[in-house]
């Protein structure tokens, strides 16, 4: 019980140490460096909630492909730094107001979530269950309960496809 | 304190030393199989072009490795002024922990109790996990982070091409190689490796359909499955983990030729070492989980489960020297040529593939 | 047992430094990896809930959330090279030509 909390802790501060360190600087690589070890930290919570499928196709999908797509593009584009302050101040679109209400805002969305989350928690939903997560079940009930979104996802992934295609494909053709 | 040491190595206590112990000979293991591989890598590429090889440092140049690692302690660390410091150093070490820590779920022997040693039997294996197939998938698939964040560290043209290219070349090749590893969990129904081993003891009784007899001497190895869908998923298997280990004929991340030394050209001294260690020892995980998914594991004729692991080895060889065949005797892809046999060859036959073992299970309950 | 109401917080950190990112960071991979980041911790409620009520209904719906995510990226960074291919630059605020 003590060593799963420590754990839940231990996982927690990847993850947020890493979400943290995404924003928190100009340099793209770094952040997709930093959102990798955050997802390595997610897929560790999710050994804790005994989902080890998702925790796995976490690393498969977000770090395996997702990510190496980010850092791929980053490094094809060869924009190794976010567009320096120079050209922020200098531009005429340059206003430095509506980014701080952001922070603020993102702020205040935070505070938000806590409080209702610390609220449902006051009205005692209390304890996780014992998870019944094996892959046959799994599977089971996605090629059952859920087939149409199932079906409509592989329709989405042939729209993102050509999309991609079609945008990025060479100028021309 | 005597006592204290004495009662580790009596049961139940020396369960965990054994298990310590296995921990820790596989770490060298894998270390020395590095080594050992660099040896027979420069002896057969000899052999394939009739020359003699390394023959001066020991017996038959067996010291060889062992002059190679001192000479590379002692060289000098360079390291380009443009470079990325923090990343240049993280991408060796991201390499080298990743195909460690890749080799985790994949046992190479059949639980063993030593010899009666130990009370309980010890897998043969640093961790069983239910989804063991899944996780070297995803390990192997951080791999790649070394190669490009190397790449893009080095500040240098090649080693930048070599990094895009490697990105590239591992997520086309990774559908394929997901594809074969989807294969075999549908025929074993289980995703850990050593129940799908397990399901590969023993022999066929019939060739391909149950409706044809057969004397009982094919083994019963998944790549002789569903003949001779196993054997495509096998094939599919090894040239995705060629392409994903970057071995030739799909070097192209260190394509010298082109790329002077692609991702590693700005590498020197252990950190060069540390990317040379990786990519042999990611050629042992992959030759090892296709012996464990495709060959049968540990399990064959002749011998007591107990040496299973002699059987294993064997495999394990004979996929190894293969890799090292297959680099010395053929010429390197052309880079269109290896994106359109990922995309467009590959991926629809394993696909394909993967259906007609699907449809095999569903009619005959295999 | 971790108590359920740990990860929804953790959750909610996760979504608020992304919406964070999406306001802060002037650079539009950067914005893509926040906006991923809010998606992932939708997830982790996702699975969290799930475990609560002992279903695997909440793991299923994070594999669409990663379909829509790996969809969002590929047209994401396709639009994002697409643009750069004009102008030079990842900002944001370089693509405001049809903002009056």
């Amino acid at each position: 019980m003590a060593s799963e909390l420590l754990l839940f802790y231990l996982f927690a501060a990847i993850t947020v140490a890493g979400a943290v360190a995404v924003i928190a600087q100009r340099n793209p690589v770094y952040s997709v460096m930093a959102i990798v070890g955050s997802f390595c930290g997610l897929s560790g919570l999710y050994v804790l909630l005994e989902a080890p499928f998702v925790a796995v196709v976490q690393i498969i999908i977000y770090a395996g492909a997702i990510l190496v797509l980010f850092l791929f593009t980053v490094m094809l584009l060869n924009a190794s730094r976010e567009d320096g302050a120079e050209w922020d101040r200098t531009h005429p679109y340059y206003r430095p107001g509506p980014t701080r209400v952001g922070g603020v805002l993102a702020v205040l969305l935070l505070g938000q979530l806590v409080w209702a989350v610390t609220k449902i928690g006051g009205a005692g939903v209390g304890d996780l269950q014992p998870a019944a997560s094996s892959v046959r079940l799994l599977g089971r009930v996605l090629f059952t309960d859920y087939m149409f979104a199932f079906e409509v996802t592989s329709i989405l992934i042939i729209a993102g496809m050509v999309g991609a295609v079609v945008l990025a494909g060479k100028k021309g053709n | 304190m005597l006592d204290f040491v004495s009662s580790l190595f009596q049961p139940p206590n020396n369960w965990w030393v054994a298990y310590a112990a296995l921990v820790g000979v596989l770490f060298l293991a894998l270390q020395i199989s590095a080594a050992v591989m660099v040896y027979f890598e420069r002896k057969v590429a000899a052999w394939m072009q009739q020359r003699y090889g390394p023959w001066l440092v020991g017996p038959a140049g067996t010291l060889q490795p062992i002059a190679d690692i001192v000479k590379l302690f002692f060289k000098e660390e360079l390291q380009p002024k443009a470079a990325d410091k923090l990343l240049f150093s993280l991408a060796p070490i991201i390499s080298v922990a990743t195909c460690f820590i890749a080799f985790a779920p994949v046992p190479f022997g059949a639980t063993t109790t030593l010899f009666g040693w130990l009370d309980e039997p010890i897998a043969l294996q640093v961790a069983d996990v239910n989804v063991g197939v899944l996780v070297v998938f995803a390990i192997a698939s951080l791999g790649v982070y070394g190669i490009v964040v190397a790449g893009w560290a080095s500040n240098s043209k090649y080693s930048l091409l070599g990094g895009l290219r490697s990105s590239a070349q591992m997520i086309s090749y990774e559908l394929a190689y997901g594809m074969a590893l989807a294969t075999v969990v549908l025929l074993a129904g289980s995703m850990s490796f050593r129940e799908i081993v397990d399901a590969q003891a023993g022999y066929f009784s019939y060739l391909a359909l149950p409706t044809i007899p057969l004397p009982a001497f094919i083994p019963k190895w998944n790549v002789f499955a569903v003949f001779p869908f196993g054997l495509i998923a096998f094939l599919m298997f090894f040239t995705a983990g060629v392409a994903e280990t970057n071995r030739a004929p799909f070097d192209f991340p260190e394509a010298e030729q082109e790329l002077v030394a692609g991702y590693h050209t700005e590498y020197s001294s252990m950190r060069f070492a540390m990317f040379f260690m990786a990519e042999y020892i990611n050629m042992v995980t992959v030759s090892a989980v296709a012996v464990n998914l495709f060959l049968g594991g540990w399990h064959g004729p002749f011998l007591p489960p107990e040496y299973g692991w002699i059987w294993f080895l064997i495999k394990l060889a004979v996929l190894l020297f293969i890799y090292l065949w297959l680099r010395w005797t053929l010429p390197r892809v052309r880079y269109d040529q290896l994106m359109s046999l990922g995309w467009k060859i590959m991926l629809p036959l394993a696909t394909l593939n993967l259906l007609a073992v699907a449809a095999g299970v569903i009619a005959f309950g295999l | 047992m971790v108590p359920i109401t740990y990860y929804l917080v953790l959750s909610g950190i996760l979504f608020a430094i992304g919406t964070a990112g999406v306001f802060l960071r002037k650079n539009v991979i950067t914005l893509l990896l926040s906006v991923e980041l809010m998606l992932n911790a939708v997830n982790l409620s996702f699975v969290a809930f799930g475990r609560q009520f002992g279903t695997v209904d909440g793991q299923i719906i994070t594999f669409f959330v990663m379909t829509v995510a790996a969809a969002e990226a590929a047209v994401g960074l396709a639009i994002v090279i697409a643009l750069f291919r004009h102008r030079e630059s990842l900002s944001p605020e370089a693509f405001t030509n049809l903002k009056w």
